[in-house]
């Protein structure tokens, strides 16, 4: 199924109603469901929440916008809380975490690998082998304070080693941002990988912070703490990789653009009946929601919207494991670092970035201290100290 | 609706099921050294700074205004720790009034499912009874020790964080009754233990008539765990097909 996203008008805004009992389904099972449909429902939840959170801004500058952005909000935020109740309450937040990571690396390693912009595919690249850190870390939490096995959440999709230490990826902020795409030239999928990644991260962010108070172990806090500053530094990498100089109008219509093509890929590869219909309900949620922003788009702009966005969607984004792509990055730019906006070698490093690790670490490194000697083996590490 | 425990291939979370792709992990794991050297004991190091450092989840509510039975008790604890008990009573009073919770969702639960023998719901219904009534019992003590019965004690907290589990358990609509029995097991042994220590604590301390009340409701507390039990495991021994 390819998706014209002029031609199909998907579900009209005013049809767009749900209730409580279709918001809260059963959730997904832990043990067996595929950890694809965990994937991709963080996945959806962190664009619905970024939905929210731009069209609120968008409304803040934009008074004749408001109505409009206030019944498209309405709509997402019952996606929103259809879709992230789908986790089910078994899920510890730390085996949920490991679910992040798991989005985090598989998604962006898809994105990566299909990106055609060779300096934005650097970008991915780069932020790949930190999340794919922060997995190992996260890890051994799980494994040395709830004594479980990661792997029962990865379901053998994803490596747990050691990427680029966490310890190393604490930057000054400049040297976080990056060079931005052009509106005008760059390809469609270019501005859906990037709003979809920068959606991933910035709920990444924001759960850490919410759920990091809730440990009661202190390394536990000090390492919410730590990660939760890196994925700040990501939202700041991936959302300066778009360009500044977009309308709000214009990337409104990219963001519906990007939730349209999500779905379209969740759709296309579902193993779950009961989850695959709400992808498929959801899909048409946000044709609908394309459409009705590209009247505005045409009203407001007098200006087609196909000059941003492409008439038919790029291939699926690919929800699979991306074993070798991952280690073949990990084995050749592990050491890379950054200098302003560009991609340096170690020796290179800014000095303003050497300088604030080295204060932010010098009471101690909770990534280093709870990783300290951690190679993961099926079962949990007892498995190897017992054995 | 939920069924007893059942075998399938659906299960994904062992190695087993992807015996190819977790070879290559373990042999991953194997190849990449940790970035740093230890057996993992910074952790508990780190930790030990913190406990150093620590303040207490809060403290135990001085009483307010002691009128003349409150002070005829209190005047009998001189040269005890009154907050120990006051402590203790109010770690008893969360823990039953929380457990009257637990026994309206285990009760929905096998009403629900239609739960047969050895279950009773009429049983249950008694317990459950019987659980408010020793929330109520604990507040009287309480309020014999001008104590405000309305405060949460650092061992209620405590005994609340501790316990959480079990509710998440039984107000889960995907468990089964079996999985139910054996949270409520857990809770009704943590109950008992916590009744014998209050009839213990009461005697010693010279409040004989607290500690017979105590005796009467731990009694009470002794025929739950016991049936409890006992259900867990004829339910349990009845699925495995060994009754």
């Amino acid at each position: 199924m390819s998706v014209n996203l002029f031609d199909s008008k998907g579900v009209s805004l005013d049809k767009q109603r749900m209730t409580w009992k279709d918001m809260v389904q059963p959730p997904i099972s832990k043990l067996d469901d595929e950890a694809f449909t965990r994937v991709r429902i963080i996945l959806t939840n962190g664009l619905e929440v970024e939905a929210l959170r731009f069209q609120h801004l968008c409304a803040r500058m934009n008074k004749d916008l408001q109505v409009p952005l206030a019944k498209v909000r309405r709509v997402e935020q019952h996606q929103q809380t259809t879709i992230n109740w789908l986790i089910s309450s078994d899920h510890s937040p730390l085996e949920t975490t490991i679910a992040y990571e798991q989005v985090a690396v598989e998604v962006t390693a898809a994105v990566a690998q299909t990106e055609p912009d060779p300096y934005l595919a650097q970008v991915y690249r780069f932020g790949l082998l930190e999340d794919f850190d922060h997995l190992y870390r996260y890890s051994a939490l799980l494994d040395r304070l709830e004594g479980k096995d990661a792997n029962n959440i990865l379901q053998s999709h994803t490596d747990i080693i050691p990427g680029r230490p966490t310890i190393d990826e604490h930057r000054a902020p400049e040297n976080d941002l990056r060079e931005h795409y052009d509106r005008a030239t760059a390809d469609t999928i270019s501005k859906l990988h990037a709003t979809t990644i920068m959606a991933a991260e910035y709920q990444t962010h924001d759960y850490y912070a919410n759920i990091g108070p809730t440990y009661a172990d202190p390394v536990a806090r000090q390492l919410y703490a730590e990660i939760a500053s890196i994925e700040e530094q990501h939202v700041t990498q991936y959302e300066s990789i778009i360009d500044p100089s977009e309308t709000w109008l214009e990337k409104w219509l990219i963001h519906e653009a990007t939730e349209v093509y999500n779905y379209y890929s969740c759709v296309e590869q579902e193993t779950n009946p009961r989850i695959k219909a709400i992808w498929e309900r959801f899909l048409d949620y946000e044709l609908g929601h394309f459409a009705y922003v590209s009247e505005l788009f045409k009203q407001y702009e007098r200006r087609d919207p196909a000059e941003i966005i492409s008439q038919t969607l790029p291939d699926p984004m690919p929800f699979e494991s991306n074993r070798d792509f991952v280690r073949q990055t990990l084995n050749q730019e592990v050491d890379m670092r950054t200098s302003g906006t560009q991609f340096v070698d170690k020796a290179q490093e800014d000095q303003a970035s050497l300088d604030y690790r080295q204060h932010v670490n010098s009471g101690g490194s909770p990534s280093e201290s709870v990783a300290e000697g951690y190679q993961w083996m099926p079962g949990t590490e007892l498995n190897r100290k017992v054995a | 609706m939920n069924q007893p425990v059942e075998m399938s291939m659906r299960n994904r979370t062992g190695i087993d099921r992807s015996p190819a792709d977790s070879q290559k992990m373990i042999d991953a794991a194997n190849a990449y050294m940790p970035s740093s050297k230890g057996n993992g004991s910074a952790l508990m190091d780190m930790e030990s700074g913190y406990i150093q450092e620590a303040e207490p989840v809060g403290t135990v509510a001085i009483p307010g205004t002691l009128k003349g039975a409150a002070q005829a008790t209190i005047q009998m604890l001189a040269g005890r720790n009154a907050e120990v008990l006051v402590d203790k009573l109010g770690e008893r009073l969360a823990f039953e009034r929380t457990g009257t919770r637990l026994y309206d969702y285990f009760i929905n639960k096998c009403e629900t499912m239609h739960c047969e023998a050895p279950i009773s719901i009429d049983t249950l219904k008694r317990f459950r009874h019987e659980e408010a009534q020793h929330f109520r019992l604990v507040a009287n003590a309480l309020e014999t020790l001008g104590a405000d019965s309305t405060s949460q004690t650092p061992g209620a907290d405590v005994s609340a964080v501790a316990s959480s589990g079990v509710l998440q358990v039984l107000s889960d609509p995907r468990t089964s009754v079996d999985q139910s029995l054996e949270v409520m097991l857990n809770a009704e042994l943590v109950d008992n233990a916590g009744w014998d220590l209050l009839v213990k604590l009461a005697d010693e301390m010279g409040l004989e008539d607290m500690a017979k009340d105590f005796q009467v409701a731990l009694n009470e507390e002794d025929e739950h765990l016991m049936e409890i039990r006992q259900w867990y495991e004829q339910c349990t021994l009845k699925q495995a097909g060994a009754i």
